[in-house]
């Protein structure tokens, strides 16, 4: 319900706009607070070098927030990003150690390429295996894990077998904005006016607030759902690529468990796990926030044990505000129709 | 006829016999699995996924979920080392943990029936905020030095033979959850509430209540769990079983229960949790590296769901073109 009405809540005077607002908003206010009393104690905490260390670590995480945003979207979940960013990351890692005369625009390509093999075979088999995508992303977390470990045992690539343009590509900046943050950048931007502006966009939203009435109306779901799955698979591909020329070293464990802080990224962003609302860029600054966080816990000397336990909170916090406004929104309406 | 045709063709009794062909090739097949020293490991292996697959078939069978178990294993043996440390009695700390796991598990029951919130997304928080409780006491130490009576209880057989003494346990739990689920109007009353939770409200069953009481028994088990893996591997950490919440999902859809609830039989679940260990033993015996086995567990995870869809699917069109012979004529 909460999705039928965001969809047009371009409407003025509808309550709702504001209030959906509100939430991007309140990550806005929680990230303003935050750096605020950070910078308060410790003025380093805004220095350029720290600030590009942040944007940096971003980067990736919000590349793959992006993606799985959509994903949400349309009420179903990626569990299986944090391994297909490990399989991209070992592959084009291997790529590139082997050829060092690639150019870097090739192993972009090759990490979306192995990305969207993997989130086509997720969305073939939650459309037509009919097995939910829980089931189908857990099992393929597995999979694609396993096939990583299978395939590089115990070996890693290191930093100094890559080749020196691939790991500058991490460093590079084009008028002083890196390269990784700017992909990030046009990811985040691209696919919010894709969600926001463009039929498709507006098609995935109606799937996931009622996946049968979006089937009756005639909505493509079936084409969609394999488009969602793919960009969040063919996303965290990409993500496979930028880990491994910011971090250098790579091995089979690459992006273990980053499934966890995607989906926190987006929760915490404002889409709700029921599908049908929330927004692209909001998930681009869930994935700022948590990174802020893990900086600031550094920053002010707290135990960095607290992070983790901070974003568990922060999604619960998120998924009870989530379920505040859908309640306020029900009994507003409800209260509207009984003066009809 | 057609009933007995139907039992012998359910899932459940599918993977029971698949679990019984992998136990009879492997024993005849890999070296040194039929032996009793693997029957001994591979039953220390398997009793932290089938402890906690019982209750969790329970909530799966209500049509929700916990992933948080993992994380309540770890959190609450994290606590016995920081209890063990603080000089608290052994005796004392064991109930002291599964009352802690009760209580996460309680949390997570507030907040699934108290709030309304989904059990998905609900147990993926907690799932990150007790492993990171877990490392808030811990710390990545490790706690050591538990009184070897207690760690020699779990590792150990009885009478020294073949039979691990916590077999006792899993024997005993198992039982209990399976007269509970199969042959008590509780039982049934989970099963009416995953078919269709309006449906079982309205005929009188307290929908909320009982999965409240899931989600602590559910903990609660976590909780033991999480001594029992702390004393076989004499070690208090807080990473420890990281990733169980999966094999336990895993051997639970494998044995035939399904995610969207109302169906499934522990037997089933039981033989869904062998077949995963034998399987992994087996390979493992045979020198295939541990992660590699991660292959074959997500497989069996998708096939599992996968296979039952397909096969009712093409039982439909079969169906179908038959009823509609019958209309030409």
């Amino acid at each position: 319900m909460t999705a039928a009405l965001t969809t047009k809540s371009k409407r003025p005077g509808l309550s709702l706009s504001g209030l959906v607002k509100t939430r991007e908003l309140g990550i806005i206010l929680a990230l303003a607070v935050l750096v605020a009393y950070t910078t308060a104690s410790h003025p380093r905490f805004l220095s350029g070098q720290s600030i590009r260390d942040i944007l940096l670590n971003t980067a990736i995480l919000a590349v793959m927030a992006a993606g799985q945003a959509v994903v949400v979207i349309t009420r179903n979940i990626d569990l299986s990003v944090g391994s297909v960013l490990g399989l991209s990351a070992f592959t084009v890692a291997t790529m590139m150690s082997a050829n060092p005369d690639l150019p870097m625009i090739v192993a972009l390509l090759v990490g979306l390429a192995v990305g969207a093999v993997a989130g086509l075979i997720n969305g073939v088999l939650v459309r037509y295996g009919r097995v939910p995508a829980l089931v189908v992303t857990l099992g393929t977390l597995y999979m694609f894990r396993g096939i990583t470990y299978s395939w590089a045992g115990g070996r890693q690539v290191n930093a100094d077998e890559l080749p020196r343009h691939f790991l500058q590509f991490a460093n590079a900046s084009v008028l002083g904005v890196p390269w990784l943050v700017l992909i990030a950048v046009v990811v985040v931007v691209g696919v919010s006016v894709l969600m926001r502006n463009y039929r498709v966009g507006r098609e995935l939203y109606a799937m996931g607030s009622s996946p049968q009435a979006a089937e009756l109306a005639g909505i493509r779901v079936a084409r969609n759902l394999l488009g969602a799955f793919l960009l969040s698979g063919a996303l965290a591909g990409l993500a496979g690529v930028l880990f491994a020329a910011r971090f250098g070293t790579v091995d089979a464990s690459a992006g273990n468990g980053y499934e966890l802080n995607v989906v926190a990224a987006v929760v915490v962003g404002g889409v709700a796990v029921f599908g049908g609302s929330g927004t692209v860029w909001g998930a681009g600054l869930g994935a700022l926030l948590l990174t802020v966080i893990g900086s600031a816990l550094a920053v002010l000397d707290i135990n960095q044990f607290w992070q983790q336990a901070i974003v568990g909170a922060l999604i619960l916090f998120a998924i009870c505000a989530d379920r505040l406004v859908a309640v306020r929104i029900a009994r507003s309406l409800k209260k509207r129709d009984s003066h009809v | 006829m057609s009933e007995l045709r139907r039992r012998l063709a359910s899932w459940d009794s599918i993977i029971i016999a698949l679990t019984v062909l992998v136990l009879v090739i492997a024993s005849v097949g890999v070296p040194n699995f039929g032996t009793s020293r693997n029957f001994t490991f591979l039953i220390l292996d398997l009793m932290p996924i089938v402890l906690v697959a019982l209750p969790m078939t329970f909530i799966i069978v209500t049509g929700e979920i916990d992933l948080s178990v993992a994380s309540t294993l770890g959190l609450t043996s994290s606590l016995m080392g920081w209890f063990w440390n603080n000089g608290l009695s052994i005796e004392m700390i064991i109930p002291l943990c599964v009352l802690v796991g009760a209580l996460l598990g309680a949390f997570n029951g507030f907040l699934v029936t108290g709030l309304g919130l989904p059990s998905l997304a609900v147990t993926i928080g907690t799932l990150a905020l007790y492993r990171g409780l877990a490392f808030v006491v811990l710390g990545d130490g490790a706690v050591a030095d538990f009184p070897w009576n207690y760690t020699g209880w779990v590792t150990g057989t009885i009478g020294g033979g073949a039979v691990p003494n916590v077999l006792i346990l899993i024997v005993a739990l198992a039982l209990i959850f399976g007269v509970v689920l199969h042959a008590t109007p509780f039982g049934r009353s989970l099963y009416a509430i995953g078919a269709n939770a309006q449906a079982a409200h309205f005929s009188g069953i307290r929908v909320a209540r009982t999965k409240f009481w899931l989600y602590v028994a559910s903990g609660a088990i976590a909780g033991l769990v999480g001594v029992l893996w702390t004393l076989r591997y004499s070690s208090a950490r807080a990473d420890n079983g990281s990733g169980l919440e999966l094999a336990v999902v895993a051997a639970v859809l494998l044995g035939g229960v399904s995610i969207f609830g109302g169906r499934g039989t522990l037997p089933g679940v039981l033989a869904g949790v062998v077949l995963l260990a034998a399987l992994q033993n087996a390979l493992r015996l045979q020198d295939v590296s541990g992660q590699a086995l991660n292959i074959v567990t997500g497989a069996l995870l998708v096939l599992s769901v996968l296979l039952p869809n397909v096969t009712s699917s093409i039982r439909a069109t079969w169906h179908r073109r038959r009823l509609r012979q019958a209309a030409a004529h």
